[in-house]
């Protein structure tokens, strides 16, 4: 891989590994973490996440059992915080693919500390997503398998394919697909230094089965390379279209306030926005726990949170643009559905995602704000709060005032509702922890690769 | 030998609803067989050997796990011989009548396997002509309702017919009743020829025994009315087909103030409007509440009930009719003044042809002022008819009021309560159900456990008027027999048999009784031919009562009248309404009817007092406020809620609700009105009293928002504006036919069905709404589920006001799947659950369904429905019955919606294609809500017969696709609300909301 940095200065000042760090450091700081006990805040933390993961499980069983009717859903808002948590959650798992593979692609060093998480990352928030597809439906045992184009009984009883939903179906297993093997991809020589470490003979064995019989040898090298291009490549066109897909789920529907051609850009504008947020708000965690400031650095956190203000200001000038059409159009449906969001009973919603998702991410433009790990936390936060609003506010407050106003009501989330979401958010983190516990957090290799450019160029400039 | 546990054949609840047929014959080797606690087949032990004994009971520990292997012993009868008529699966169709409030209609009842499904009108009975009402669909799930009273009781304990039958012989003799002084009957509204018979027999037996005819809901006045007018006892007519102008004084003649549904069938044929060029008729209505009629008025006024006679004097004295000068408080004086002008005008300008008639809240006093007006008017004879009445009217609140007294001091040796629920409804000053106890011996017969069975000595179940003979002249005269569908599922007993049990007829049969009555009017040798002529037809052929000519004088009604009508005054008054569910709480139980929700004002599972928003103003009251009305010792407790346009200082209660011995459904439902109802206060108590209880209750209604929010939903115009510009309505709102993103249907050849709802005819009675529930099995959901938004109705009336908030006018719109050619619904479902057959219905396949309700989500109407919860869950056994065969019942987690009742269409192809492979005929497939609607106001049919009512309907230009500029093209198409205001008198209300 040639060396195509474009401008070796401005990459690597302040340097991407600090603190004089060596190869050797890397490896042992990074697998360290996996071979050492836990810091209790780990155990805290996994306590309290498994115990929300189970109450995700017994609200989906009394939801199988019992019925859509323990969700807050009804005529006309068939879908609430079902849809809402589904595309807050694939939206923020572009975050992971975009650092995995956009930012590979262009060349940018500084992903490498963060991707192996954020790709992590990604995986468990595909895996939370992907509850509600299939449990929002009033027969998920049947939606199982009659929602994928398997042979039948009946030779020629396909699926709707002119439907959003199966457009879906095709674009998240494809997604988490992909980024199941680019992560794994990226993930076997890490897992062969931990297999070199290991001292114990289960663990070697387990991380040796995983690493595929890594040997480090050139070819092997070149292999992994091409693998890793030809991966990356593959997940570009994902973190487009994967969200463009999923806002065809409105934007192809008659509703007013559905009905838009800007949902796939602002709906992508939107993921990378909230995903970035959370990638944010687990690094930050992270990093001070597990004392990784010296590789995951300041500059790293500074970085995303440009992307934040930068996807944050197309996401602000979406809304503007929304507006400005549904007045334009002179459509009466498509006024009234705005004038309805921002004034209507679902007002509330609408200010807090105006709040949060226009407002908090300008305060990126202080430089304050954008190294403090602290307080881009605490914005990061509100930026996912602000973005889970931003699609409760687009299906509720479209949905339950649409064209007939007979047919007009209110969706209120239950009991179950918001159980089941803090469940997914449960699981997705007890999910994370064990990650972090169990696999190397860092992509190691791919640090060494930086440092050896860092080293070069600090070198060449002693000389 | 005595059993352990005693089975009573007829106590049957839960899973085993008739274990065989020899049960519901009720044979005594049955009757023996299920008493004793070994049915035969056991074998004794009487062997004494040790290892004999040894053996058995090793076996039978063995065999102990069989015992669930034991089958009762059924005789099983083969259709060696068929009987005669009968397709196992084929539905049979019989006539019958049905009484409602002494008057009867006609209905033709859909069986299958031995049991009805489905109630229709009958087309030849000159009081249904095909339709029916919401009421009459709901009587049909009465008659599986779970709750109903299944077993004869004496004094709380089980007892059986024979026993009352015994007891009755003895009780109902000469020796004990003498001369019959201290037995009195308390029935409800009966028109029955045979009943009337048994009647006189019953009077010649005991010359001293009373007969009460009582009805909570009191439709009396008019007759009351009439013989004061003219002299004599007749039966008044309203031919609302012939009349161009009517004027409604408090009557919701459209509605619940009419027995029957024969005004609608009328006044609708002249409110559509076909061509350009026909003449709509024009409605005037005053009223307190919002009533249907109401709703299609084209001139309202406001008005309180105990003012309406000082209006109609007004009238009369604008008409010159030699009225009293009086004033009439209320709404401002000059709006007034200048309706009864106008009004006046209008009228004498149609002599003859105009109509102007009083409701049943109205003494007889102003009815008789209302003959005196027609008089002058020139309408009797015309417009007004009158008829011998079908049965005598009797002052039902006086001879109530004597009653009390009798049995208050100890007068009444025996009380027979026949059917009803007295208890309930009489006048709360009466204390009626104390006044029973004091009856030496009582004796109730009812449907269900209600509060007058509970206060009986003799509890007797009665037979549903499915299960039982009987016959019912309709107002007209004409005399329809019923007869019954299924054996009565509880043993119960008709009022007609129990009749002849206290009259001491033999035998005391229904079947009998009808039969014998009815084959004495024949000669012997037609009468086997009439018999069954009679019950095919639904009606029986014989000389219709001739009308009779009564003259009225009107100065001599007038003087009648005047002394006796009240002045209008100031003054908070309360009126009493029948529930447009409950009706008078005979619905209570009916889930049908509980969820149904009210026409007006939506709100289901509950009544509410309604009242005029300057009123609420004026008093500090809002929607939910409980408050406590008294008068006197009288005080009830009941929600308020404002409805628009209805009159200031007047309250609208609802009767039916707060009942206190119901089954499941009812029990405890809604707040009882009947509370405040006293023998002076039976329609209007005036002058009540109102206090805040400062608490809010929860009322639950279908419809959360009224206006139409500027929308071209319910497109109106004028008869005139449409008559200068009929291209007016299509232009409200581009209708544009684009191109389509996938490929389109061929929709060239054959059935391609459609429907056509006028809105001009529509009077949101809700009648539809039950059929179609009753037609497709639709589930009920109760009140927390209609709250949550989750009501299954397929068809719901959006009830949309416009104009101000005072002076409301309303317009209904019937809603179900659109069934769109290029349906938004279908492109978005990921199976492919919905998909577009080639005669141009969205089919719903629930077997594939997988619930993810993009399509509930996509639909613009919202019309589908989502199985949220399982409905059908814990459904009892015998209401299992009511299901229609033909329609799946929709399990959780799946779709559903209205399908065009495309059950009935198929069941129309296979049938034409047997009868030789013919093509359907216009009118042969009816969808369910068409078939039921009484005002005609839906039609269904091919559209691609160019001939078909609704191809020609949709040729109007009046007619409209709703939504059409979403390019999904509906077959179902409106045609627009016209209104005919009298262009001299102001719009009828200031669009300034609409």
């Amino acid at each position: 891989m040639a060396d195509l940095a474009i401008d070796h200065d401005f990459e690597l000042s302040p340097p991407l590994v600090q603190g004089g760090m060596t190869y050797a450091d890397v490896s042992e700081k990074v697998s360290a973490i996996t071979e050492n006990k836990p810091p209790k805040q780990w155990y805290y933390a996994i306590a309290v996440t498994s115990l929300m993961t189970l109450m995700l499980f017994g609200c989906l069983t009394y939801l199988v059992t019992t019925g859509i009717g323990v969700w807050g859903n009804n005529n006309p808002v068939g879908w609430g915080w079902d849809i809402t948590n589904f595309v807050w959650w694939i939206g923020i798992g572009h975050a992971g693919t975009l650092i995995s593979a956009i930012l590979f692609l262009f060349r940018q060093k500084w992903r490498t500390s963060i991707n192996r998480a954020a790709e992590a990352m990604t995986l468990f928030a595909v895996a939370s997503a992907g509850i509600y597809p299939l449990f929002h439906t009033g027969r998920p045992w049947r939606a199982i398998y009659w929602l994928f184009p398997l042979p039948n009984s009946y030779l020629h009883l396909w699926q709707n394919f002119r439907s959003p939903l199966m457009w879906d179906v095709f674009a998240v297993s494809t997604y988490a697909t992909v980024s199941a093997l680019f992560w794994f991809t990226g993930l076997i020589p890490d897992l062969a230094t931990l297999r070199d470490r290991a001292t114990n003979r289960i663990r070697k064995l387990v991380f040796g089965l995983l690493s595929l019989g890594w040997r480090g040898s050139a070819s092997q090298w070149r292999h992994y390379e091409l693998a890793y291009l030809i991966l990356a490549g593959l997940s570009t066109p994902l973190v487009l279209s994967v969200h463009s897909i999923v806002s065809f789920d409105f934007a192809t529907a008659v509703l007013p306030g559905w009905h838009t051609t800007i949902f796939p850009p602002y709906f992508v504008a939107g993921a990378i926005f909230s995903g970035f947020a959370m990638v944010v708000t687990l690094m930050t965690v992270a990093r001070w726990v597990y004392n990784l400031e010296n590789l995951i650095t300041i500059k790293h956190l500074e970085n995303m949170c440009k992307v934040i203000l930068a996807t944050g200001s197309i996401v602000g000038f979406a809304y503007a643009t929304e507006f400005f059409i549904a007045w334009y159009s002179g459509n009466p449906y498509e006024r009234f559905a705005f004038m309805n969001r921002a004034f209507g009973p679902y007002c509330w919603a609408y200010w807090t995602m105006i709040t949060c998702n226009v407002v908090v991410p300008q305060l990126f433009w202080f430089s304050k704000f954008r190294t403090t790990p602290a307080l881009m936390f605490i914005l990061a936060i509100f930026i996912n709060i602000g973005m889970w609003f931003e699609r409760f506010v687009i299906i509720a407050s479209s949905l339950h005032r649409d064209f007939l106003p007979a047919s007009w009501g209110y969706f209120t989330p239950t009991w179950v509702d918001i159980c089941t979401f803090a469940g997914t958010i449960g699981m997705f983190l007890t999910l994370f922890l064990l990650f972090l516990r169990f696999l190397p957090a860092i992509a190691m290799s791919e640090i060494k690769g930086v440092l050896y450019q860092q080293n070069q160029q600090q070198k060449g400039a002693h000389e | 030998m005595k059993p352990l546990v005693e089975i009573n054949p007829t106590r049957l609840t839960g899973k085993q609803y008739w274990r065989s047929l020899d049960q519901a014959a009720a044979t005594p080797e049955f009757q023996e067989w299920v008493t004793s606690e070994f049915p035969e087949g056991y074998a004794t032990v009487d062997g004494t050997n040790r290892r004999t004994l040894l053996k058995l009971m090793g076996a039978s520990f063995g065999l102990a796990g069989l015992t669930a292997c034991r089958r009762p012993v059924e005789k099983i009868l083969p259709f060696s011989r068929a009987s005669e008529g009968y397709i196992h699966g084929q539905p049979l169709h019989y006539a019958s009548v049905a009484t409602f409030n002494g008057t009867a209609a006609g209905v033709i009842v859909t069986t299958i396997e031995g049991r009805p499904i489905k109630i229709e009108g009958n087309p030849k009975h000159p009081y249904s002509l095909g339709a029916t009402n919401a009421h009459l669909q709901a009587s049909l799930l009465s008659l599986y309702d779970p709750d109903r009273a299944k077993e004869v009781q004496h004094k709380g304990a089980r007892s059986s017919w024979d026993e009352f039958a015994a007891w009755a012989k003895a009780e109902f003799d000469v020796t004990k009743q003498g001369d019959g002084s201290g037995l009195r009957i308390v029935s409800e509204r009966n028109a029955s020829p045979t009943l009337a018979s048994v009647r006189t027999d019953l009077s010649k037996r005991f010359p001293k025994a009373l007969w009460v005819e009582y009805e909570s809901v009191n439709l009396d006045a008019a007759r009351a009315g009439a013989a004061l007018a003219t002299g004599q006892s007749v039966e008044p007519h309203f031919v609302f087909d012939k009349a161009d102008v009517v004027f409604s004084l408090d009557c919701d003649f459209l509605g619940l103030d009419s027995a029957s549904i024969l005004p609608v069938k009328q006044f609708s044929k002249r409110r559509r409007v076909e061509q350009p060029g026909d003449k709509m008729n024009r409605l005037y209505v005053a009223e307190a509440n919002y009533s249907l009629t109401g709703a299609m008025a084209d001139h309202r006024l406001r008005v309180k009930v105990g003012d309406a006679g000082a209006l109609a004097l007004e009238l009369a004295k604008e008409l010159n009719v030699s009225g009293k000068e009086l004033k009439v408080l209320g709404n401002a004086a000059d709006k007034t003044g200048k309706f009864v002008t106008e009004l006046a005008k209008d009228l004498a300008e149609h002599k003859g042809k105009s109509i102007v008639v009083a409701g049943p809240r109205q003494p007889a006093a102003v009815h008789a002022l209302v003959f005196a007006i027609n008089a002058t008017l020139g309408n009797i004879g015309q417009t007004v008819a009158f008829t011998k009445p079908p049965s005598e009217l009797t002052n039902s609140l006086e001879q109530v009021k004597q009653l009390v007294a009798d049995l208050d001091a100890g007068k009444v040796k025996t009380l027979v309560l026949l059917g009803g629920n007295p208890v309930y409804t009489m006048p709360t000053d009466l204390n009626f159900g104390a006044a029973v106890k004091k009856a030496a011996a009582s004796v109730a017969l009812t449907e269900e456990e209600n509060e007058t069975w509970l206060a009986s000595e003799w509890r007797l179940p009665m037979a549903h008027a499915l299960e039982c003979w009987g016959d019912a002249r309709a107002l007209d005269g004409t005399a329809s027999i019923q007869q019954p569908m299924i054996e009565p599922l509880y043993g119960g007993r008709s009022v007609l048999e129990v009749a002849a049990l206290v009259a001491g007829r033999e035998p005391a049969t229904g079947y009998g009784l009808v039969n014998a009555f009815w084959t004495a009017q024949w000669p012997a040798a037609e009468r086997e031919k009439r018999w069954k002529a009679s019950l095919f037809d639904g009606i029986v052929a014989e000389a219709k009562a001739a009308a009779v000519s009564v003259p009225v004088d009107a100065k001599k009604a007038l003087a009648a009248a005047a002394g006796r009508i009240e002045p209008a005054r100031a003054g908070l008054e309360a009126a009493f309404y029948p529930s447009h569910s409950a009706y008078d709480g005979r619905f209570a139980n009916n889930a049908w009817m509980q969820e149904a929700p009210d026409p007006m004002t939506k709100v289901v599972w509950d009544n509410v007092a309604l009242i005029s928003k300057t009123t609420a103003g004026k008093l500090g009251l809002r929607d939910g406020d409980l408050v406590s009305l008294s008068k006197g010792q009288q005080k009830i407790d009941v929600p308020v809620m404002v409805q628009p346009g209805h009159a200031d200082d007047s309250i609208s209660l609802f009767l039916g609700y707060g009942r206190a011995a119901c089954g499941r459904v009812g029990q405890g439902v809604g707040h009882r009105v009947e509370g405040l109802r006293t023998t002076d206060h039976f329609f209007l108590v005036s002058q009540v009293d109102l206090k805040k209880t400062g608490e809010t209750y929860q009322i639950v209604t279908t419809q959360e928002h009224h206006r139409m929010e500027g929308r071209p939903i319910v497109r109106e115009a004028s008869s005139e504006e449409y008559q200068k510009e009929p291209a007016a309505i299509k232009e409200m709102a581009e209708s544009p036919k684009g191109l389509t993103l996938f490929p389109f249907h061929d929709y060239s050849k054959g059935y391609q069905w459609g429907m056509s709802i006028d809105l001009s005819a529509c009077i949101g009675c809700n009648a539809c709404l039950v059929a179609c529930q009753s037609e497709n099995n639709i589930a009920v959901v109760g009140k927390d589920q209609v709250r949550r938004g989750r009501e299954m109705h397929w068809i719901r009336l959006d009830r949309y006001y416009t104009g101000s908030d005072e002076e409301a006018q309303v317009v209904t719109q019937p809603m179900a799947c659109q069934q769109c050619e290029n349906a938004p619904c279908e492109s978005v479902c990921p199976v492919a659950a919905t998909s577009h057959s080639p005669e141009g219905l969205n089919d719903m396949a629930y077997n594939r369904c997988v619930g993810t309700r993009y399509c509930l989500n996509n639909c613009p109407y919202k019309v589908r429905r989502f199985n949220f919860l399982a409905w059908n869950k814990d459904v009892p056994e015998v209401r299992k019955l009511v299901f229609n065969p033909d329609v799946t019942v929709r399990m959780r987690g799946v779709m559903e919606k209205c399908t065009y009742c495309v059950q009935r269409i198929e069941r129309g192809k296979i049938a034409a294609n047997a009868d030789g492979r013919r093509l359907l005929r216009e009118g042969e497939v009816v969808s369910a809500c068409q078939q039921v609607c009484p005002a005609d106001a839906i039609v269904f049919g091919n559209i691609n017969d160019p001939q078909s009512r609704v191809s020609k309907l949709k040729k109007q230009a009046r007619d409209y696709e709703l939504l059409g500029e979403l390019n999904i093209r509906p077959r179902t198409t409106y045609l627009a609300r016209l209104r005919n205001p009298n262009p001299a008198l102001e719009p009828a209300a200031e669009k300034e909301n609409p």
